[in-house]
Order: structure tokens, then sequence, then C-alpha cells
């Protein structure tokens, strides 16, 4: 494996197996941040931009484990790297952007140990992916992330106005959403054959 | 509902702790956490189990050690410690499950490791394994976890009767059968989380309605 | 409780406290994690293994035993034992008294949801294609995930020509074609409702095809025992 060309790779994360609607990655976030549009287009960034992060940490480590022949460590040093990295990134950019760390700040933390991270830094891993491609895949994987966050929000800010019983208001209504646009996302299936 | 959480931590054993996470304060239908191995790996009702067992078994061991280390950790560096512990367990249990059968780990895919990032167990090492004793500790994360497995079940087995017209494999109607298709689809299990979550939602309601008329009976009485 | 908190919180941090439980929990993890792997490795070889050797078996009907070979990079193959770290390995399947049945090849490419894995045996003799096996699919169920178990599609595969012609090539490329119209030994029949899906194995066999097996013949004799 490790063949596919990097467009692919992109309309792949990004589209047909979208993290959120197809792999059911970063749920959490999904269903808390969804609520506002702008909150969530934030949100997106912040994630898109821990993702192309880890997925750096994640090959350099892969890369590391691979050399000393100890594939038992991989989950434990993912998470533990992954983590620590976010959070001296978080340092680095409040003390020299601090209107980067006003947009995306308040998230960082809060994403660290997000399923979607993880998981993204595991696939790259199983798909035996270079450098190159796992960085394709990390930025189609935000920016499908992003996209589904930025649908949900319009849908559910449209639904603001809307006459619901009050028995489905909340999670209930939002996961039958997510269920409906899961459902349009299968359409972008076979896309990349 | 959410006050139960933070209580004050109660010394004596009890099995409240054991039973408190079936049903009142059940980890996926009360609280809404770790959704997404609930929704992503119950197609079927065996990857369901299956599931359910292995979050089991790392809640316990995790909650377990965190318990009886709860008094030599420092604060400082407790979430770091008790991320170093779930992610051991987690590994340990992808290994078991390789060792049991292959097509089962390939089933749950990915979903195994990330057990670690499942906040019902971060969130059960911090809001009660870090303050209560061993044995309370210990019922606590088994019946969360077997909450959380009870859970797991109830979407794996309605999406199997449905998208599969089988249950734990074995078919159950006869072969004019034409199954719907969108139910083990990921599609399938947003609705079906929603479908039991407003279930949740209108029993709740009408206990409530009850309770209020039974007050309201009483304090005529009085 | 709360006392306790509040002073724990007061006190300026002790790192030597802090670094000796970090360490402490890391060496009693890693110890842990070493065990289970120690004692879980051994198993879990045998069942990947074993389940290797079923598809094979299954791709090459008649084998009994079977043995691996590497792909050097002039294009030649040698025995390979032990574990494999990035190789292209063949596996090929020898009946009771020891004769090449035939040649298993992996093989991925794009399938309708994610990337498909097969493995497929190649007969040396019949000069065909004489199974399939997929490994790994996310094909749609009820649909694309017929390509696993329709036996109509799966008979494409009992004699799928693949014979070369006198350049070394292979004579006619492996082509779909839709169901109820394979006249050649080379076409497969399309699965309805699973045009995308039977396309993607149809060009995954033609393009692994087309690459290995004029070197498999060119080397035929190095897979006799």
């Amino acid at each position: 494996m490790g063949n596919e060309s990097l467009s692919f790779i992109f309309l792949n994360a990004a589209l047909i197996n979208n993290f959120v609607l197809a792999y059911f990655l970063g749920i959490c976030p999904f269903l808390g941040v969804s609520g506002k549009l702008e909150t969530a287009t934030r949100m997106g960034g912040a994630v898109t931009f821990v993702m192309l992060i880890s997925s750096t940490c994640a090959y350099g480590i892969h890369q590391l484990l691979v050399a000393v022949d100890a594939p038992f460590l991989q989950l434990i040093s993912y998470i533990v790297v992954i983590a620590s990295t976010v959070q001296l990134v978080e340092m680095f950019i409040k003390k020299f952007s601090p209107s980067l760390f006003r947009a995306l700040g308040i998230f960082l933390p809060l994403i660290t140990t997000n399923c979607a991270i993880l998981g993204l830094a595991l696939f790259q891993t199983n798909k035996g992916y270079n450098f190159a491609q796992s960085l394709v895949y990390a930025l189609g994987a935000g920016i499908g992330f992003t996209l589904a966050l930025v649908l949900m929000a319009g849908l559910r800010e449209e639904l603001e106005l809307a006459e619901v019983p009050n028995l489905v208001k909340g999670t209930a209504l939002t996961l039958m959403l997510a269920g409906i646009l899961s459902l349009t996302f299968m359409g972008f299936a076979g896309l990349g054959g | 509902m959410a006050n139960d959480l933070f209580k004050m931590p109660e010394t004596a054993v009890s099995t409240d702790e054991f039973i408190k996470g079936l049903w009142r304060e059940n980890p996926v239908f009360v609280q809404v956490l770790g959704m997404c191995p609930v929704l992503a790996v119950t197609n079927s009702g065996i990857n369901a189990i299956a599931m359910g067992l292995a979050t089991t078994f790392v809640l316990v061991m995790s909650n377990i050690l965190v318990s009886s280390l709860r008094k030599v950790i420092p604060k400082q560096v407790r979430i770091a410690t008790y991320i170093l512990i779930i992610a051991t367990f987690v590994t340990v249990v992808e290994y078991l499950i390789q060792a049991i059968s292959l097509d089962l780990h390939k089933a749950l895919g990915a979903f195994i490791s990330l057990i670690v990032v499942n906040c019902v167990i971060l969130g059960r090492a911090e809001a009660f394994a870090s303050k209560n004793t061993l044995a309370n500790s210990f019922l606590d994360g088994l019946g969360m976890g077997l909450g959380f497995t009870f859970a797991l079940l109830c979407l794996g087995v309605v999406r199997e009767i449905l998208g599969s017209g089988t249950i734990f494999g074995i078919g159950l109607f006869p072969d004019g059968f034409q199954s719907w298709v969108v139910m083990i689809l990921p599609g399938g299990g947003f609705f079906t989380m929603g479908a039991w979550l407003l279930f949740f939602n209108w029993l709740k309601e009408r206990n409530k309605k009850r309770e209020a008329a039974l007050s309201e009976s009483g304090t005529g009485v009085k | 409780m709360n006392q306790i908190d509040l002073k724990q919180l007061t006190a300026p941090p002790n790192s030597w406290h802090m670094l000796r439980t970090l360490a402490g929990v890391g060496i009693f993890c890693s110890l842990l994690i070493v065990a289970t792997y120690q004692a879980t490795l051994p198993v879990i070889t045998t069942k990947k293994l074993e389940k290797l050797q079923e598809a094979v078996f299954n791709v090459l009907p008649g084998a009994a035993s079977k043995a691996n070979f590497r792909l050097t990079p002039d294009g030649r193959f040698e025995p390979f034992e032990g574990t494999p770290k990035g190789e292209t390995l063949v596996y090929a399947g020898y009946d009771r008294q020891g004769k090449l049945v035939g040649i298993a090849l992996e093989a991925y490419g794009q399938g309708f949801q994610d990337v498909l894995h097969i493995i497929y045996g190649y007969s040396p003799e019949k000069q065909a294609v004489v199974g399939i096996q997929v490994l790994e699919s996310k094909e749609t169920p009820g649909l694309g995930d017929k390509i696993e178990k329709d036996p109509a599609f799966l008979a494409n595969f009992e004699a799928l020509d693949v014979s070369l012609s006198g350049d070394g090539q292979i004579q006619n490329a492996i082509t779909a074609v839709k169901k109820g119209e394979k006249q050649q030994p080379y076409e497969i029949e399309c699965i309805t409702g699973a045009t995308i899906s039977s396309k993607a194995i149809t060009a995954i066999l033609q393009k692994s095809t087309g690459e290995f097996i004029p070197m498999l013949m060119k080397n035929l004799a190095t897979f006799e025992k």
C-alpha cells in the first residue's frame, strides 16, 4: 500500500471517508460546538492545525519505533507526544501571536485528546503513508472535519427558529440531522474510483 | 442528574456505586459521553459486546490503579499519569483481543486503540477513582463499564436486526426479508442513537410527570 | 478533602516528587506492556500465519503447503523466511506430491469506499488466475461487498485467462463486461448494483497481473521444489 495519489488521499479524507460522518471520530466536539457557525469555523481551524502537527509527530515517532523495533509502544508514545507537543505549540502561539491565540487558543487544550486527532495518527500509520501523503491526509481530514462542523452549525442555527417538540430538542435532534448529513456524504463514495 | 457527579465521596463500600452506572448515570444515555465508539462499532451485536467488554476492562483496571495510587500522585501531574495508565491498559487489551480473534480485531479496527481517548475512562479516573477507596472505585468502574456495554448492546442489536436481519449472526427472518442496509451504514448509527435518546427523554419526562403528580397528592394529604 | 486539596495546591510543586511518581508509573506501565506483548506474540503470529495460509490455499485450489518468496530489486525471486518488513512477498503453493500448483499474490487498489486488499492465485500450468479472495474492504454492505461472496462473481476467477503472448507480455488485458455478456476467458462479469466495486477488482487484477506475471513466468524455475 501507500501508492495512492495525493489528490485521492485528500478527497478520501475530506469527503468519501469524512472523519465525523463516516468514521465517527470527534463526535464530542461535533455535538458540543456545532451550535454557532462562528465557533464551529474556529474549532475546525484549530482541529486542522492540531491534525497537521500531530500527523508530523506521528510520522516521526513511527519511523523511530520501526527503527528500534518496538511496535507495542506505538499507542502510548503517540498520545503522550501529541499531547505534549500541542501544549508546547499552545504556549508558543500565546507568546508570539496573540491574535492567532485568540482565534484558536481556547480550543487547543480541548482537542488534544480528541479521538479524531489520535485516529488520524493511527490511520496514517496503518495505511503506510509517507511524509507528504501523511500531511495531505491530515489536511484533508481537518478540512473534512471543518466542513461537517460548519454544515451542522448552519443547520442548527436555522433550526433555532423552528418549532420543535420539547422532547426532541437537543442531542436527539442533532443526531438525526447528523444521520441525514452522513447519508448525504455517502454520495461522494466512488469519487476516487 | 449532573449533580450526582459532584456529590461528596463516601468511605463505606456501597453497591450503589455499581448500580448507578448501569442506569441512573449511564455514561452513554444519560451523560452522553464516549459517543465515538458507541456509534462506530455497533453495526453488529458481537462487535458491540466485544467493544463494551474491552472498555469495561480498561475502566476497571485504570480505576483500580488510579485509586490505589491516589495518595501518591501529585496533583500537578495527575492527568499525565492517568493517560499513561489508561494507554497501558488499552495496549494490553489490544494485544489480548488480537490473540483471541484476529477477525474481531479487524472488525473493531482502530477503535480499540481509541478507547484511550474515550472520555468516560478519563472522566471516571478524575471524578471518582482519584477520590474514593479501592473497593468503591472498582465497583464504580465495573458499573460504568457494564452500563457502557449495555448501551452499546442496545444500539448493536437494533442495528443488526434491522440492517442484516440477524442477531449475533443467527438469521431471524425468512429469506424474503429485505434488510435495511442503511442501518449498518454510518447514517444508521446516528439515527439509532437519536432514537434511543428520544426514548430515554420520553421515559424521563414521564417519570417526572408521575413524581410531580405524586408529590402534589402528597402535599394535598398533608 | 477540600482542605487537603488546598494544601496541595498552595504548596510549591515538588519536582523530585513529581518526577519520581511519573517514572514509577512509567516503569510499571512499560513492564506490563512488554509482558503482555511477549505473552501474546507467539499466539498472534501463529494465528496470522494460519490466516495467510488459509487464504493462499483458498485461492490455489489443491495446494497443501506453501513457501514464501521475496521479490529482489533486480526483478528475481528468492526464498524468504521470517517476518516481512516492507518487502513484496509472493506465496508459492504445492500439492501433496510437492508439485507447484500456483503462486498467490497480494494486490491493492482503490475500491468504491476505500482501499481494497485482495489476494489471488495464479496457475502457471493453466496460465490463468484460479482464485481470488478479498482480504480487506469497506465496500457498501449489501451491494459492494458482494464482490466477497457472490458465487456468480467469484466464478469469474475460476479460470481467468492471463496467458502471455510471444513477447512475454499478457496477451489479452482483463476487462470488465456487463452481466451475462462474458464471451472471452479474460473477461469479468460485473455484479449488477456493484459495478464500481467489480470494476475496481478488474483494475487491480489487470495492473497486478500485468506487472507480475511476466516476471513470475521468467523465474518459474525458482519456485519448483
